[in-house]
This record gives C-alpha cells, structure tokens and sequence, in this order.
C-alpha cells in the first residue's frame, strides 16, 4: 500500500507491505537508523518517535497507521544548517552529553525523544516527574542518574516557550515541500 | 613503576571532560551491526528448539523451502564439518581429570538432541527478514521431548534428567581452593560464633539494549570475508571463529565491532549465529545479516550467576573471623561458554578473603550442566558473588552476634598495604592485592549515611509501618587480568594482554589504535586525554581508532574492567618509543646531546636554554628525514603489547537505605551510597557513570531480576514484559564519592571501574532488607532474590 507521510520535515510517498511497522518504515525504507529497535514488546522505548508531536513507540503501530501524519526522529530534532548539516543542538541533546546522559548510546534517541515530549508538556518537571516519565524507556548503562540531570540541565537551559513550540527545533515549517 | 601522573602535564587527566563519542549518538548518527546495509544482503532466521530437551526425529523443509524470496536453508547435516564454538578456558576437577568438555554444535542435526530452549536446528536465509521468519515457521520439525533440568542443584541429584549422555551425573568439573578442609573445619569447631548462611545467588540475564547483530561477507574475488558484529573483542572472535570454529585462514578474515550498544559481559563470547553467517555468506557469495530479537536474546545471550551456596563464617568470642567453609553447585548452562569455567573458579574462588584477615577458608565448588543457555561472565564475573557471599555474612553475623556491622568490619579489615614501601597483601586463596586502604572507604561511606542519625531514625521508623533498614558491602575486585603466564597455568586458553599502536602522522596528528573495544566506556574520550597529555598536545590533535581487526595488528578486547589498565598501558608504551625516538630526532635538529633534551608542553627544549623544537616539527622531520641522525629509521610510529605484572583490586563501600513497607512487603530504595576505590582516574564524569550502571544491575538483581524456568527448564520470564529491570522511577539519586590508591604496577596507576558498581551494591540492599526486618522484631536470615513484596512480606509474617 501507499503512505504519505511528513518525516523530518520532508513529505514521503512509499509503498510499503501492509504489515510494515513504522520503525521499520523509519529504518529500512527511509535508513533513518537513529531510532532503536530493542525489544519484541513495546517495553523498552528505543524506538520512541514523535507522531503529530506525541511521543509513541514506533514499533507498536504500523507505518500504515501513520498515514497523514508527521513523524520527528532523533534526525530531526537538532536544527539544520542550510547545507543541510547538523546545526544547534536540541537543549536535551545538549544536556545528555553535558550530563553524560548516554553511555552506549543505543537508548539515547528513544531517551531524548520521550523527555522532549515530558518537556513540552511540562517544562519544569522535578525529578519525580522526570522518573515518571522515563518508566517506558529502559537504560542498561547509566542507572538513569544521568539521564535525570540531562533532562534538568535541558529544563534550565530553555526558554519555555522553544520548548513548547517543537517547530522551532525540527525546522518542519521551513523544509516541508 | 614510574607514575606518569607526576610526569605529565595533566591538563586533560583528571578532567571529566565531554565525551567525543556523543555528538553521533545524540543526534541518531551512531551505527550499530543492524545499521549497516550491504549490497544485495540477505537476512537469515533460525529455527529453534521449542524444548529444553529433546531429539529432533525429522525435519521437513519442503513447504519453507518453496516460499518466494528464500534463498537457502541448511540444517545440521549442511554443517557437519564445522567445530562447535569452543571453550577458552579449561579447569581440571581435583582429582586432574579435564574438565567435560561437550561439543557445542552448530546445528541441531536429525537424530541429535537440543540441550536448551533456543538450540538452533535450522538456519533459513532469504531476501527479507520478514520473509526470512515466515519461511522458519513453515519448517515442520517433529520432536521427541526428553526430560529436562534447569535447577544445578536438582541435576545434582541422582535419577536427574541428563544434559549428556556421556556425563551421567552431570557434573563438568570440581574445583576447591584454600586451606585444607581439616584445618578449616578445626577452626570453625574452635570458633565462638559461625554464621550460617544457605542461599542462592540467581541466574540473571544481561540484556545489553543493543540485540546482538551479525552480517557476514564473503568476497570472491579476494576470497575474504567481512564480519560485522556487535562484540566486545573484534580479535579474539576472529581468532576464535578461524581456528576453531570455521577452519578458515585468519589472514582472509576482517572483523569489525562498529557501535556496540552495551556487553556487560554477553557480546565477549563467539556464537554459532556469528560463524554460521559468516559461513552462508560464502555459500551463497553474497552478504546474509541476522539479528537477534529480545525473544532469543533471552534464550541465547550467555546468563550469569546462578549459584546454590552454603556458607558458613568462623568468629572467635571477641568477633575476628576465625575462618570461612563454602560450598556451592555453580550452574554452567548446557554447553561451556567461552570463559565460563573461570568464572566460579578463579574470578570467584579467588575473592574469598574479601578485605579480611581471615586465616582459614576453604571453597568447594561443583559446576554443573543443566538444560538451559550457557553461563558466563556478567558484569562482574564470579566477583559479585564472592562479595555477596562474604557480605551478606558479615552483615547477618554482626546481627546475630550484636554487634555493629560497620565495626565488625573495621575490626577485621586487613590493614593498609602500598604495594610499593610494603608488599602486595598475600591471601590465602592464591591472589596477592596491589594496594589496598579499606578503612577510608566505610568511614567515608559512614559519614555520607550519617550513621548515628540513621539509627535513631531507624528505631522511630519501627514504631510504624514503614521499617528503615541499612546495609553494608565493603568489596574488593580483581580487574584486568593478567599477567598471560598465570592465566595460562590456570587454564586460559589466550594470553590477557592488550596491544597498541601510536602512529604520529607528519603533520604531528597523532592516530591512536587500540586492541580495547569501546562498547559504552567512552574509550574515544579518555583514552585520547591520556595520550593528548603524555604527549603535551591538544586532544582534538588525537583520535582513536578500535573496533577493527584490519586497522590494529591484534587485540583482545573489553572485558573485566580491563581496559585501562591493559589497554591503557599499552598506549603509554607506544608512546614512550615515539617520544624516545622524536628525542634523537629533536637533539639532531637542534645539535645537543638527548640527555640535554626535556620534554613537556609538546616540545623539547635544551635544559636551561629557549632552544627548542616543537612536536609537529619533530613528526614531520621523522617523515621528510633531510637532515636526520644517521641510521635512524625514518617514521614515528609505534606498536606494543602490554602484559600486566598483576591483576588490579579495585575496592569500596556500597551502603543502601531502605523502607520495607510492613503491610505489602513493598520494599523502597531510598539512598545508594557508593565510595569507590577505582586508583587513579582519568575522567571522573566517565567513573561515576560507570559506577552508576553497576549500582543499577547490582541493585536489579537484589530487587527486580531473575530468571523463572518451569520444572520443563522453560525460561518463563524471557521478555521485557516479563523479567523486570529497573526503570527510572525504581532507582534513587545515587551519592557517590572516591578514595584513591594507586595501582602499583601499571602506568598510569589505574584499576579499573567497570563493574564495581555492580560487585559491591547487590548484598548492601538485600542486607538493608534485612536490617529493615530485623529493626521490626523480624530476625530473619535470607530473603531470595529478587526481594520481591511477596517475598518480603512471606518473610514478615510465616
């Protein structure tokens, strides 16, 4: 079947098997392999995308599904250069590594796609609230102590208001064809 | 040995500086095995076993074989020539009889029998992965289930199922260290006080967030092959999967370890996935990828622990640990992983002293097979549970007897030791520690607890339904280990040295290659300060190449927080050649002798003067050698291996606060408190992240972790739906701190920070469990793992 789809900014028509999960959309057809695959039943959070500015799962819905929709992934979540590189940083991805938020790294995107969700709706979170958020997304490596003050660092290093606008950090305005 | 920390500029050594690495994987661009994609790749499924036990009667293909889009299927008889993955380390049984040593079979052939859920039978390979897993499902296989066994100290038992035939009792080896058992048992019949423990230290599950990943290709042309797997040591999987495994000569065969997401012990050892797709890769002339899915992962990924122990501790009247008896049945799994034997015998036998000065121990240990995946190192290695052993002991003791658990211990540490002014402490299961300062640990430990008001607020909290418990775990560990000599006496089958190389290009740009593999420790961040240091230039002059058996001569990886102290120490010999040359270089350059010449800020100056000639100078001379010492080789550029005198012994004091809820059993861990003596260190930011991810396995495995097979050895809990780990709202703010002792006899003076984390925390929280109980009349000795409410709250009210 045919999907369109709004990824990063960039509008996409593919077809795709009908079974296609919208990870594997992500990842095979569009090889934006940022995003995770660790686990066969939506526990552990590695896949974490944003679907019309939502965190979800990306392995628990099909690419279907997302059909109309626009998706951001850890790609599309730094500002671009008009060359296309990668420019400012998003204020998380920032605070992880001024944190050391990330030890493997296989997580991260999953990580920083989910607090940047809990940011928007909410961007002084305490900690409690931090953890709370965090509880899909599992991390083998840091013990989630770092990656509870990259979130705060992130907090108190933005502007409410950038973090409540997602556009200003995906550029999706700006690139949409 | 000469300590570099008072030679060297330090300006990045010491400074937890950002890690290089992070920019990729913050912004999505890392690139893990199942990242890459290769021309006309193909992607492989495997056809498991169902059954913990069972013979396979016949295999039916037919229907699999005709689905659009697979390509091959092979099956035990495709692959009767090839070795079984082998066994890197072989300890005898007491008597001298070789450890058994069953054949790890590629495939499960018709006629044979899987030994464990997940065996392969069949490998189908097709043009997607999804059509890959359809066609494993139509592959019709009729089986003969046989009894299984997934309990080591029920397959002890006479009349258990058999893992193999030709082992009837089950057992792969026996193994005792120490002092003879007559003294020990005269020292515990002489003893005031013993303290006896029986418990079991339970099977856990590593669960690296990166599934593993294989794609092997094969290239006709140069009749070479490419292995891109998610390992922990490119080299030794090459080395392994050649001589033993395929048969092919290791010249023709690349081995790269990209982006690794996580080991913690499961991505050290080669398995049948890594060789077989390296195998169809050149049946089939073209690339076949296969990665692994949560499911198998659970199945396959090499366990840890999985100890039935009896222990039993020695006191005299005044409270000195007079000696220690052990007994215990160590699960080895159904086949001998790649250094499985040495896990229960010299990574944990070996730690039986603790930090203690006790005279008598004695260890016996009987390792067994059973029909579940193999057992080896996880984070830690046989070292978590000696010091849950020890420690859950010392704590109980101290209850039993009255006495403070803190005090107990201070009264019985050995005592301080430089290893430099004063040998090495010499103990009585065979190792002899570096360095050692153990007081300093607890008392800073006790001071961040805050202990006198800790125990107040204790006995107010037991007038309520919500108990306070504290529990204490002094540790020590033995990393990096070494040296070949003795590990080859003990039945490694390798050497544990490490090797690297420091090419200095002509511009005075310095590549640094290391046999060491970051998979998460940040090696592209602290290597590059202690080479960018040494030698007195900026770090963005450095960069650091691993991960590739083409691109380094040889390596041996990651594993047993060695990389440092191993790893390290073979860039700074690399480096002292490239500075011992540039010298003669520098004093031909500027007409002095070299003893004339000192070194520091990225130059040689002529003592006493302003003569002096810069790094990058000296490089490019080495390479353009116009005007040259006479007989000097041109280049700067350097390779050495690195064979370290001792094992490193890291120490600490993990302390856990805990509220056990009376009503539920519902167990709350309020603070982590972790004082790690680590030696030196490089990044303090990199350490403590480091001892974090250990204080969150450690703790998991005291509170959420553990495997649950069915009495059919059914692993029961092998998804993430299943088997808990902790999560962010589990775990605490953690409140670390470092005392520091140098390692003696490495460089650098460095011991390693991989696993201590995970070595000391578990028994502080089952023990602040226990504290907990106790405080509220509960004198309880055991809690099993994981402490689950139910647990507890069964421990408060039979």
């Amino acid at each position: 079947m045919q999907i369109n789809l709004t990824v990063n900014g960039k509008a996409r028509k593919t077809d795709v098997e009908d079974r296609t999960l919208l990870v594997d959309y992500l990842r095979e057809n569009l090889r934006l392999t940022g995003t995770h695959v660790g686990c066969d039943t939506s526990s552990c959070g590695a896949c974490t995308v944003h679907l019309d500015g939502v965190a979800v799962k990306s392995c628990t819905l099909l690419a279907a599904q997302a059909d109309g929709c626009s998706v951001t992934t850890i790609e599309g979540l730094a500002q671009l250069n008009t060359n296309g590189t990668i420019g400012q940083l998003h204020p998380l991805q920032e605070g992880f590594k001024e944190c050391h938020g990330l030890q493997c790294g296989f997580c991260t995107p999953g990580m920083i796609m989910t607090a940047a969700d809990l940011l928007k709706r909410n961007p002084s979170p305490s900690e409690h609230d931090i953890r709370e958020a965090l509880e899909g997304n599992i991390c083998r490596c840091t013990g989630y102590h770092n990656i509870v003050k990259a979130i705060q660092w992130a907090a108190d290093h933005t502007a409410a208001p950038l973090l409540a606008d997602h556009h200003v950090w995906t550029n999706e305005v700006a690139v949409t064809v | 040995m000469t300590n570099f920390f008072k030679k060297m500029s330090n300006k990045f050594i010491g400074q937890s500086i950002k890690r290089v690495e992070d920019k990729r994987f913050i912004t999505g661009k890392g690139r893990y095995t199942d990242d890459i994609v290769l021309p006309g790749m193909l992607h492989a499924h495997f056809v498991r076993s169902p059954y913990a036990h069972a013979r396979v009667v016949s295999i039916d293909m037919t229907e699999a074989q005709a689905m659009p889009g697979v390509i091959a299927i092979y099956t035990g008889d495709d692959v009767k020539d090839l070795n079984g993955v082998p066994c890197g380390w072989q300890v005898n049984f007491r008597n001298g009889e070789t450890m058994r040593e069953p054949k790890h079979p590629m495939l499960i052939a018709t006629g044979d029998t899987a030994k464990h859920a997940g065996d392969p039978v069949a490998i189908v390979i097709a043009e997607s992965k999804a059509i890959a897993t359809d066609a494993a499902e139509s592959v019709q296989i009729e089986w003969d289930e046989l009894p299984a066994v997934a309990n080591p100290a029920e397959a002890l038992k006479p009349g258990a199922p058999k893992v193999h035939e030709q082992f009837p009792d089950n057992t792969a080896f026996d193994w005792s260290l120490g002092n003879p058992i007559e003294e020990v048992d005269a020292a515990m019949a002489a003893a005031a006080h013993v303290t006896t423990l029986e418990f079991v230290n339970q099977r856990v599950v590593p669960n690296a967030m990166e599934p593993r990943a294989y794609i092997g290709a094969y290239d006709e042309v140069s009749d070479k092959y490419t292995l891109y797997t998610s390992t922990q040591n490119p080299h030794l999987i090459r080395l392994l999967m050649c001589a033993f495994v395929l048969g092919i000569p290791e010249h023709k065969v690349r081995v790269v370890g990209p982006d690794v997401g996580g080991g913690f012990g499961s991505k050290i050892y080669h398995y049948t996935e890594e060789a077989l797709v390296t195998w169809a890769s050149k049946q089939l002339s073209q690339p076949v990828k296969w990665t692994s899915d949560r499911s198998e992962a659970f199945l396959l990924d090499a366990h840890g622990r999985d100890h039935v122990t009896k222990a039993e501790m020695g006191f005299d009247a005044d409270g000195n640990v007079m000696g220690l008896r052990i007994k215990t049945v160590a699960n080895m799994g159904a086949y001998l992983s790649t250094f499985a034997p040495a896990v229960p015998t010299y990574l944990h036998g070996t730690l039986l002293q603790g930090l203690y000065v006790t005279p008598k121990i004695n260890i016996d240990m009987t390792c067994v097979f059973t029909h579940t995946v193999a057992v080896d190192a996880y984070r830690g290695a046989g070292r978590p549970e000696a010091t849950y052993l020890l420690e859950r002991l010392m704590d109980l003791a101290a209850l039993e007897m009255g006495r403070d658990p803190a005090e107990l211990r201070f009264q019985n540490f050995i005592p301080k030791f430089d290893g430099v002014t004063e040998p090495g402490y010499q103990t009585q299961v065979a190792l002899q520690y570096d360095s050692g300062d153990y007081h300093p640990v607890l008392e800073r430990g006790l001071e961040m607890l805050g202990y006198a008001d800790f125990r107040a607020a204790q006995k107010e909290a037991a007038k309520t339904n919500k108990l306070l418990g504290v529990g204490f775990s002094t540790y020590v560990e033995a990393c990096g280990i070494a040296p070949s000599a003795v590990v080859g006496a003990l039945g490694a089958r390798a050497g544990l040295y490490e090797s690297a190389q420091v090419r200095v290009q002509p511009t005075g740009k310095v590549s640094v290659f290391t046999g060491s593999h970051s998979h998460g420790q940040g090696h592209e961040t602290t290597f590059v300060q202690v080479v960018a240091d040494k030698l007195g230039i900026p770090m963005e002059d450095v960069d650091l190449v691993h991960g590739d058996s083409d691109a380094l001569a040889f390596g041996m990886g990651t594993y047993g927080s060695r990389s440092l102290a191993v790893g390290g120490s073979a860039i700074i010999k690399s480096i002292d050649k490239v500075l011992e040359k540039g010298a003669k270089i520098a004093a031909h350059k500027l007409e002095c002798a070299e003893g004339d010449l000192e070194y520091a800020e990225g130059k040689w100056t002529v003592k006493g003067t302003d003569k002096s000639i810069g790094f990058g100078d000296v490089a490019l001379t080495a390479y353009v050698p116009h005007v040259y010492p006479a007989g000097l080789e041109p280049g700067l550029d350097f390779s050495s291996f690195y064979d370290p005198a001792n094992f490193t012994y890291p120490f600490g004091c993990h302390i856990a606060v805990v509220e056990v809820d009376r009503e539920t059993g519902k167990t709350t861990l309020k603070r982590m408190i972790a004082v790690d003596d680590v030696g030196n260190v490089i990044n303090p930011m990199i350490v403590d992240g480091q001892i974090h991810g250990g204080l969150a396995q450690g703790i998991g495995q005291a509170m959420f972790e553990g495997t649950i097979y069915d009495e059919n050895a059914q692993l029961t809990n092998g998804t993430y739906m299943d088997y808990c780990m902790p999560r962010a709202d589990d775990l605490p703010m953690f409140e670390t701190d470092r005392r520091t002792t140098p390692c003696p006899h490495n460089p650098l003076g460095v011991k390693g920070a991989g696993e201590a984390g995970a070595i000391g925390s578990t028994p502080s929280v089952v023990n602040a469990v226990i504290d907990a109980l106790w405080s509220g009349g509960h004198q309880v000795k055991d809690i099993l793992m994981p402490m689950t409410p139910e647990r507890v709250w069964r421990a408060m009210n039979n």
